[in-house]
């Protein structure tokens, strides 16, 4: 019997579309590539996207339980390798034994994408907190470099906190940003994004923040672990915190222009 | 006095507060403010001692008339004094927490002129927060003891939780070195915040816009090393302030040398003791949500904490009669007991078990670490294949794997080539 590699858009819905044409054609594929992919190995299968499609196997993932969709779906967020095959397999046992499957926390495969699920959820929960935004001309702009596609998790959190603010936030990984303006948000691809130079307010606002920072340890308990452990290093070239003084914006680490004189105090002090 | 100097003068002076929690309350946005707060609280960054900083932690003010031994803030200390202004300190919150620095203010204040004038000063800013700046954010607020009950409740409208410190366990370390508090003056607001939140609680279930009063609860800090109690005085202490006064927290800050009052030890040579410190919160943890009592944990016998063993596993090799514990079999609360499976742990254990029986191999999929659960568990009935042990070599080896987790002393590389340079 010929193995079959399933080349799709990479989307979600074409996702969905390639378990909607393995269960026409009745052969399990055994790779996933992307349309831009080089060639592989087995036989190939293009499938177009068809909303239509995608909405039918949608249906039948909730049909199963709301939870099991929500499984699937998230788990196609995380940056599982292969992750397409271990959910395709899911799905099949899903459909097939309902969703206690997803009870079988021992089993390999189950393991591995919940596994995978912790880990982006923490990436999440990281995130939440150590994303910096800086006000560049009354927008709100933030950049990050998760691991796996939070974007979509992270927007309703941002849109209910700044319900009253216009958002910015660019995933550097996945080269997309959510836009969040009038009670609206939208995720939209953004090939290369450079944030703009703070005014002073902001780069004021950025000096004041670092002294809080400095200022609230304590000397005689000093603990880099115990500080690594809960804000992994790779968090950290993005948070004002951890950045030189003076950084022109968060987009240039480490480049540090030369000093612009001493940073005035936001005139509402004065 | 500009705005750099002033929050480092009060940030500094607010450091040693352990409470940093933004939990406990669940608020969504709301057109037209700023602000949530979600039930698990959110942390915003770690500062280089490794705590947690989530909220704007700072003093009203650190103009003191107390004179507490052990305090920074005392009014005989020489150190530079500071106030915000109510808008400064609203403006401020804003603006930090827009850029996403912190998930609300932890607002204390020394004790200027009164309690109830401090008290005031602190509810007239709060206010300001939440009405003109719209801020929908986490707050905490100090109680400061003695002040009017009315006061108290006003500012537990404003605040999302509060907390009172009992600053040191036991009556007679209090008297002896804070001589204008007293115990009755701490335990006093507590009750009143319990009784307020569980009537708030009450009435919300009948008026859905009844007025919330300090919707997350209270917390509280005692300073551990400062004053001679034992660990088993302060964990029934901390069971008690559980049990009674249905606390969310209570924090325990090992003391640092901030004075040289001969009644406190000396500055000099002075290591705080952070390990002390350590096995208290493994132990708060064991009593919140492991099940354990204060008793079962520490007697008569053990007044204090080994060094070298977390309090669970040192449990565990006093009670042998209780293991080995049959994962498929055993239920949740013993399981639970086991060292090295936490409450995650657990409930996974407790999941996957329905889908068929669970072998070593299984296990680990589940995400268990083994290092300590291996002398303690059987699966099927069979302990782990190959593991040969006795009561004294677990107990070894528990404490080398502690050894290895713990700070302190550097482990060095020998090296061979030691001094053949030169």
């Amino acid at each position: 019997m010929p193995q079959f590699c399933y080349r799709y858009d990479g989307s979600f819905s074409g996702f969905l579309c390639c378990v909607f044409e393995s269960y026409v054609n009745r052969e399990p594929p055994t790779a996933f590539a992307l349309l831009e992919d080089g060639p592989t190995l087995w036989e190939e299968r293009e499938v177009a996207a068809d909303e239509n499609h995608a909405k039918r196997v949608y249906a039948a993932l909730g049909r199963v339980s709301p939870a099991f969709r929500a499984f699937i779906s998230r788990g196609f967020l995380t940056c599982l390798p292969e992750r397409e095959v271990a959910l395709y397999d899911l799905i099949r046992r899903g459909l097939r034994e309902g969703d206690r499957v997803l009870q079988d926390l021992s089993d390999p495969t189950v393991a591995r994408v919940n596994l995978a699920l912790t880990k982006m959820w923490t990436e999440w929960d990281h995130l939440k907190g150590f994303i910096r935004f800086s006000d560049l001309d009354g927008v709100l702009v933030g950049e990050i470099e998760p691991k796996n596609r939070v974007l979509p998790l992270l927007a309703p959190h941002f849109a209910a906190r700044f319900s009253r603010e216009k958002l910015l936030l660019y995933d550097r990984t996945h080269r997309e940003a959510i836009f969040y303006v009038n009670h609206k948000w939208a995720i939209v691809p953004l090939e290369d994004f450079q944030m703009g130079a703070a005014g002073a307010e902001e780069r004021s606002f950025r000096a004041l923040w670092r002294k809080y920072y400095k200022t609230i340890a304590i000397e005689g308990r000093t603990n880099p672990k115990c500080q690594s452990t809960h804000l992994p290093k790779r968090y950290r070239h993005v948070m004002t915190e951890f950045m030189e003084d003076e950084a022109p914006a968060l987009g240039e680490k480490g480049k540090g222009e030369a000093a612009i004189g001493p940073v005035p105090l936001p005139s509402r002090f004065s | 006095m500009d705005m750099m100097e002033k929050l480092t003068i009060l940030a500094d002076a607010a450091k040693y507060d352990a409470a940093c929690t933004s939990s406990g309350v669940v608020r969504g946005g709301r057109p037209g403010t700023i602000g949530t707060a979600t039930n698990s609280g959110c942390c915003h960054t770690f500062s280089a001692d490794g705590r947690c900083v989530s909220l704007l932690k700072v003093l009203y003010t650190n103009h003191c008339c107390y004179d507490c031994a052990y305090c920074v803030n005392r009014r005989s200390n020489d150190v530079p004094r500071a106030a915000f202004t109510p808008r400064e300190l609203c403006e401020l919150t804003i603006q930090f927490y827009r850029r996403n620095y912190i998930e609300g203010l932890f607002l204390s204040s020394a004790v200027l002129k009164s309690p109830d004038f401090t008290t005031e000063r602190m509810i007239e800013t709060l206010r300001l927060l939440r009405t003109e700046y719209q801020f929908n954010g986490y707050i905490h607020a100090k109680a400061i003891p003695g002040a009017d009950p009315e006061l108290t409740y006003q500012l537990g409208l404003v605040a999302d939780r509060l907390s009172v410190n009992i600053e040191l366990p036991s009556e007679s370390s209090l008297r002896l070195l804070c001589p204008d508090k007293h115990k009755a003056d701490i335990f006093r607001p507590m009750a009143q915040i319990r009784d307020g939140n569980e009537r708030s609680r009450a009435e919300l279930k009948l008026y859905r816009h009844a007025p919330r009063f300090a919707p997350a609860g209270q917390s509280t800090q005692m300073i551990v090393g400062a004053t001679p109690e034992s660990d088993q005085h302060i964990l029934t202490l901390t069971q008690g302030l559980y049990r009674k006064y249905h606390l969310k927290r209570v924090f325990y800050s090992a003391y640092m040398p901030v004075s040289d009052n001969k009644l406190l030890p000396a500055p000099a040579g002075f290591r705080p003791p952070l390990l002390r410190e350590h096995r208290l919160y493994q132990a708060d943890w064991l009593l919140r949500f492991y099940g354990f009592t204060a008793e079962e944990i520490l007697d008569r016998d053990h007044p204090n904490f080994d060094a070298s063993l977390d309090p669970k596993s040192d449990w565990a090799l006093r009670h042998p009669e209780f293991f080995p514990v049959e994962v498929n079999r055993a239920d949740y609360e013993a399981i639970l007991r086991v060292p090295g499976i936490g409450v995650r742990g657990a409930q996974r254990i407790v999941t996957a078990r329905r889908c068929g029986p669970l072998t070593f191999e299984g296990l680990k999929r589940l995400g268990i670490v083994m290092k300590r659960a291996q002398y303690f568990i059987t699966c099927s009935g069979r302990m782990l294949p190959g593991l040969r042990c006795s009561q004294e070599s677990v107990y070894r080896r528990l404490t080398g794997l502690e050894q290895a987790e713990l700070p302190g002393e550097s482990w060095q590389q020998l090296s061979l080539f030691d001094g053949a340079v030169g």
